[in-house]
């Protein structure tokens, strides 16, 4: 009976060990698969052209230019503005009124904005911007990107800014420095790594984000630096070329799909390393 | 003596911007609030015609016609809600299965790869699964899945019922399949953090009275991290309810309610995606702005279930 019984646990065990490791390797699988065809079928179509033609028609040679000049343009402009927003936000949130009940309802809802369907984000900067300006332009695709990032950047700062210890703020206090210059001076800085590290990860969320762009940014043809009309983006031309007919255009997308996966991950591991730092910083 | 120097205190230097800059950082935090609550009303403003039109009959009706105007999204809502529910049972025993095995069977050495494996692939947009999706998944599952089982299956049987629709791989199913494998890499992440916050005592004590790590993940870690789990559950269902690009690849982009597992159909995000620059007319686009409206209400009840959940673990 007792033998039984530890008989049954111990293969009961088994089965669950292997079930968990199977489960792994059904999802190394699965995800190995993805990044195999990427490599694939982008490596062929990564070439000089890429970086230095623009979408061409279909049938004819060009490359991804004017897309990742215009995706960089915004994500730079979005980054600004969501640096700033955010940061600022945090701050308050970690520093003065976070545990007032505005707070709590501020990190309630920056919460759901951090994971709202950016597609929504999209619909907003649509009414809010190319609608009553009558076209879509590169500072409304900005605009929503900044909108997507910013939560991030407001969530990671209070993140960060609540580990540094009190002792910190005491001693800026203690030498008579304003508040805000402690903060500047000492806290920011003490959180340097951190707040670079939520920096480069809105960065490489928002750089791969082609919903919002749909209907803000729109896209466009032809190599253009100016915001104010509507402006190509690499996720929003993969998009395209990818379900157009034309060979092609479709190889284009896989080396655009293969160029911002390479992009994000780069962006996600100097981001880690800076963490990793920071870490060890005390 | 000491209550003179005490008055010939100065202020800090540079006190004067203390209000200042306290005030730009609630501002900046205001302008987070009022970038959520303008999301809500530009999609009410702009949803309402169509809802104010067609009334409750907008959520119960299938036909979705831009020549005739007249909108129903009961298609697109129960192609969400579909979707998601599939990804979710893919996702769910798979995820589970991974962070269990990262946290307490793999070798310390494969471990922490893994996981920084795992996390990076969370970061991949979700563009590039759905150029797969299109390009490797649906053809596959087309020719070895959907051909063979047309070819097998009993004429009239449930099962036929199930499974019909054109077998080009765009459909229902393997959409659910994308937006799982996209799910996965996430919910494992936020699953193997969760385990790892189980107390090492409390483990230790179950292995101390003989337990197998069947029975100590089974009746000590699971139940320590509940009410979490359920958080991340529901987090998860959330990215999948709102995910957009992946599902437009491969769904198909059919109005309509999807009649099987295999036929194709839309959600509410993709047919946002597809439908809004072409709007042809105000309603057109009134209509679109209300399934976004739908899309919000969904995901926030879900979203604000998650928090209220995982905050709660937190507070353990």
């Amino acid at each position: 009976m007792l033998f039984d019984r530890r008989t049954r646990r111990t293969a009961a065990n088994m089965i669950f060990v292997a079930t968990c490791s199977i489960a792994t390797l059904i999802a190394l699988a699965a995800l190995g698969m993805i990044m195999a065809s990427l490599l694939q079928q982008g490596l062929g179509g990564l070439n000089a052209d890429i970086f230095t033609r623009s979408t061409p028609a279909p049938g004819s040679q060009g490359g991804l230019l004017n897309a990742i000049v215009g995706s960089l343009l915004m994500c730079a402009l979005a980054m600004v503005i969501a640096v700033v927003v955010g940061l600022l936000a945090g701050t308050w949130l970690a520093e003065f009124g976070g545990d007032t009940p505005y707070g709590h309802v501020v990190r309630f809802l920056n919460d759901v904005l951090l994971s709202a369907p950016s597609i929504l984000v999209g619909l907003f900067v649509y009414e809010l911007i190319v609608r009553p300006l009558h076209g879509f332009s590169g500072f409304a695709g900005a605009v929503a990107l900044a909108l997507i990032a910013a939560p991030i950047v407001t969530r990671t700062t209070e993140d960060i800014l609540r580990l540094q210890p009190n002792a910190l703020r005491e001693a800026g206090v203690a030498l008579g420095a304003a508040r805000w210059i402690t903060i500047r001076t000492i806290i920011w800085r003490g959180a340097g790594a951190g707040l670079l590290t939520g920096g480069l990860l809105a960065f490489a969320r928002i750089s791969g984000e082609t919903a919002p762009l749909l209907f803000t940014a729109l896209n466009n043809q032809f190599f253009s630096l100016n915001m104010g009309k509507p402006i190509a983006s690499l996720p929003v031309v993969i998009f395209q070329f990818a379900l157009s007919a034309y060979d092609d255009w479709r190889r284009l997308a896989w080396a655009g799909a293969l160029l911002i996966a390479l992009a994000v991950l780069f962006v996600n591991i100097v981001g880690r390393i800076f963490a990793a730092r920071g870490t060890v910083r005390p | 003596m000491t209550d003179i120097s005490l008055n010939v205190r100065t202020a800090p230097r540079g006190g004067w911007f203390d209000p200042i800059f306290r005030f730009a950082c609630l501002a900046a935090a205001t302008t987070l609030l009022a970038a959520l609550a303008g999301v809500v009303v530009s999609l009410a403003v702009g949803g309402w015609p169509a809802l104010h039109r067609f009334g409750l009959q907008f959520f119960t009706t299938t036909t979705w016609n831009p020549v005739t105007e007249v909108y129903g999204a009961a298609g697109p809502i129960v192609g969400t809600l579909v979707t998601s529910a599939l990804a979710l049972a893919f996702a769910l025993p798979i995820a589970l299965g991974v962070s269990i095995f990262l946290v307490e069977f793999c070798p310390r050495v494969l471990a922490q790869p893994i996981a920084i494996a795992v996390e990076l692939l969370a970061g991949i947009p979700s563009i590039v699964y759905g150029m797969w999706g299109l390009f490797v998944l649906a053809p596959f599952f087309a020719l070895h899945v959907q051909v063979p089982l047309m070819m097998n299956l009993q004429e009239g049987s449930i099962w036929e019922k199930l499974l019909s629709g054109v077998p080009n791989g765009a459909n229902i199913f393997t959409a659910s399949l994308i937006l799982a494998i996209m799910i996965l890499p996430y919910m494992a992440a936020v699953f193997r953090e969760l385990l790892l916050t189980v107390p090492p005592q409390v483990r230790e004590a179950a292995y101390g009275i003989g337990c197998t790590p069947f029975e100590v993940v089974g009746s000590v870690s699971l139940p320590y991290v509940r009410t979490g789990a359920v958080g991340v559950v529901m987090l998860g269902l959330g990215r999948a309810l709102g995910e957009t690009m992946a599902v437009t690849f491969i769904i198909g982009n059919a109005h309509g309610l999807p009649k099987s597992l295999f036929d194709s159909g839309a959600t509410l995000a993709s047919t946002i995606a597809n439908e809004f620059t072409e709007a042809t007319g105000a309603m057109h686009t009134a209509a679109l702005t209300a399934l976004g409206l739908v899309l919000f209400v969904i995901t926030f009840g879900v979203l604000a279930i998650a928090r209220a959940l995982l905050a709660s673990q937190q507070t353990y």
